[in-house]
């Protein structure tokens, strides 16, 4: 808050004509209240729902007996406790990763076909893996975080996400933290949230997957992270790797609490 | 094959207030690939709503309408369980027909 | 004749004589088949005066207070996707059109309003940069015309 009135009187002295930047948030608060009603995200929701209820892959089976982690096939609610431990897996999957598990195991893909295009691109390069998002997250909206910490490796995943997010790499020496952790952060006119805070990391998590408007698509928060590691100028984060589950571990635990209000749309 | 629209259609008063989502690339023709190739324009040129037979609307829609349009208008008079038809026609001769209940 | 419009229209920018210029008809008359026409020219037209040549009509538009914007932000994010909100409040209002000052074409969508339909339209469009976005209603065979300015920060058509 502080921040911005400080940049407003420094934009106002050094360019009267510049709008100051509050009320530029304002209007753009405008602008994301008006987008928020016919949200192209539904679209992919039916997509999803259709996908998890149809008879597909080599054993012709629907996705309708895939554990969640609150029980085969039940859906609601299901996305706000994940990542979670999964024993039959004996590791900790996020929803995309427990979804090409499922894929594999009920249904007889290969995990390289479930994880075919696994972000989307256009009508001809469709992502089913979005589409089952969009449906499973939208069925956990309003619903409270409660990401569980209590299996050894959910507490390990947790930890290895918290040093990742601090951890500086790349041609730039760029951490998670160097944009997220700390208050007031800009990139032109997008304001960065401080995912230090409950709050800040609150209204991102709980905000994910969305469609992007400036990709045309929906994206999941997967595909946020693959992109702040090309931005940070890292290696490529690879699709459902440790890596990502442990980030998103310790962003989703970091929200605990906030009623979950995806799938959401953006920029 | 395109993806259904998703429709609302909802009394508001004496009035249905009508709301439509598609599922359309709406491609400009000003874009390009990575070859350098101009991707073709594809999109929606005519939109029509009935209801009970009569037009409630008729569109002519340009490439700077948004990919996946959002739409929402009102009509006079419909009642709970009336049909609201939408059919959208694109510049490659593609259509489209979905249909909603007013609720 | 043309020329001297043309002229006009060159200098004028956003002025008084640029809208008086934003002549239209173009919309089908009653009883025509509405579902497959679409007015070419029109939409192909890549500045104010080929437009004006399309839409046809000699008729002088009037600026009005009773055309109204809602849910149309000042600033959008990306101009991708920007939301648009026009009800016209003149009696007798048969179309709205929306058109977009610096968009590589003018035209984005006309919306014909048979009786019975109210006389709003809500619905989202790209924008190339910042721009003037013109809503032109035809009421009662006349045309009326309101302007508002959306500021763009990321351009919307070229990807």
């Amino acid at each position: 808050m502080f921040a911005r009135a400080v940049f407003a009187l420094a934009a106002a002295a050094i360019a009267p004509a510049a709008i100051a930047q509050g009320s530029t948030a304002d209007e753009i608060a405008k602008y994301r209240a008006a987008l928020r009603e016919g949200n192209p995200a539904e679209l992919w929701q039916a997509r999803g729902e259709a996908l998890w209820r149809e008879k597909r892959g080599p054993k012709h089976v629907t996705l309708e007996g895939c554990d969640l982690g609150l029980g085969p096939g039940i859906v609601k609610g299901a996305y706000a406790q994940l990542p979670r431990y999964f024993a039959d897996a004996d590791r900790v999957m996020d929803l995309e990763t427990r979804l090409v598990w499922c894929m594999v195991k009920l249904q007889g893909y290969t995990e390289s076909d479930a994880k075919r295009n696994v972000f989307g691109s256009g009508n001809d390069k469709k992502s089913d893996l979005e589409a089952l998002t969009a449906y499973i997250t939208s069925e956990s909206r309003g619903v409270p975080m409660k990401v569980p910490l209590s299996h050894a490796k959910e507490m390990e995943a947790y930890r290895v996400g918290e040093k990742l997010f601090f951890f500086r790499g790349g041609t730039h020496d760029f951490a998670c933290a160097t944009c997220h952790g700390e208050e007031g952060k800009r990139i032109r006119l997008q304001d960065l949230p401080n995912l230090m805070t409950a709050e800040g990391a609150q209204k991102a998590y709980t905000t994910w997957p969305a469609y992007r408007v400036s990709q045309g698509e929906l994206r999941t928060f997967e595909w946020r992270l693959y992109d702040c590691f090309r931005q940070q100028r890292f290696p490529e984060l690879a699709f459902g790797s440790e890596a990502a589950i442990a980030l998103t571990m310790y962003l989703a635990r970091n929200a605990n609490g906030a009623p979950y209000d995806g799938p959401a749309i953006k920029r | 094959m395109s993806d259904p629209m998703k429709i609302r259609a909802s009394l508001v008063g004496d009035s249905t207030e009508v709301k439509v989502l598609m599922s359309h690339e709406m491609e400009t023709g000003q874009r390009k690939d990575a070859q350098g190739q101009t991707i073709p324009a594809w999109f929606i040129q005519n939109v029509v709503v009935t209801h009970n037979g009569k037009t409630v609307l008729a569109a002519q829609w340009g490439t700077a309408v948004a990919k996946n349009p959002f739409l929402s208008f009102k009509f006079k008079g419909g009642a709970k369980g009336d049909k609201v038809t939408i059919s959208w026609t694109d510049n490659r001769g593609d259509k489209r027909t979905d249909e909603a209940v007013i609720a | 004749m043309i020329d001297r419009r043309r002229r006009t229209v060159l200098q004028s920018g956003g002025s008084a004589t640029l809208l008086g210029l934003l002549a239209a008809t173009g919309w089908l008359k009653p009883g025509e088949a509405r579902a497959e026409a679409w007015n070419k020219g029109a939409f192909d037209s890549h500045s104010m005066p080929d437009a004006m040549k399309a839409l046809g009509g000699t008729d002088s538009v009037v600026p009005s207070k009773d055309i109204v914007f809602f849910q149309t932000p000042e600033i959008a994010e990306n101009g991708a996707v920007v939301p648009i909100g026009i009800t016209s409040n003149i009696p007798k209002t048969e179309s709205i059109a929306i058109l977009i000052e610096k968009n590589p074409n003018l035209l984005a969508a006309v919306f014909d309003l048979p009786g019975g339909t109210e006389p709003t339209v809500s619905t989202r469009v790209k924008m190339a940069q910042t721009s003037n976005i013109y809503a032109l209603v035809k009421a009662d065979g006349k045309y009326y015309v309101a302007t508002k300015e959306v500021k763009v920060t990321l351009g919307g058509c070229g990807g």
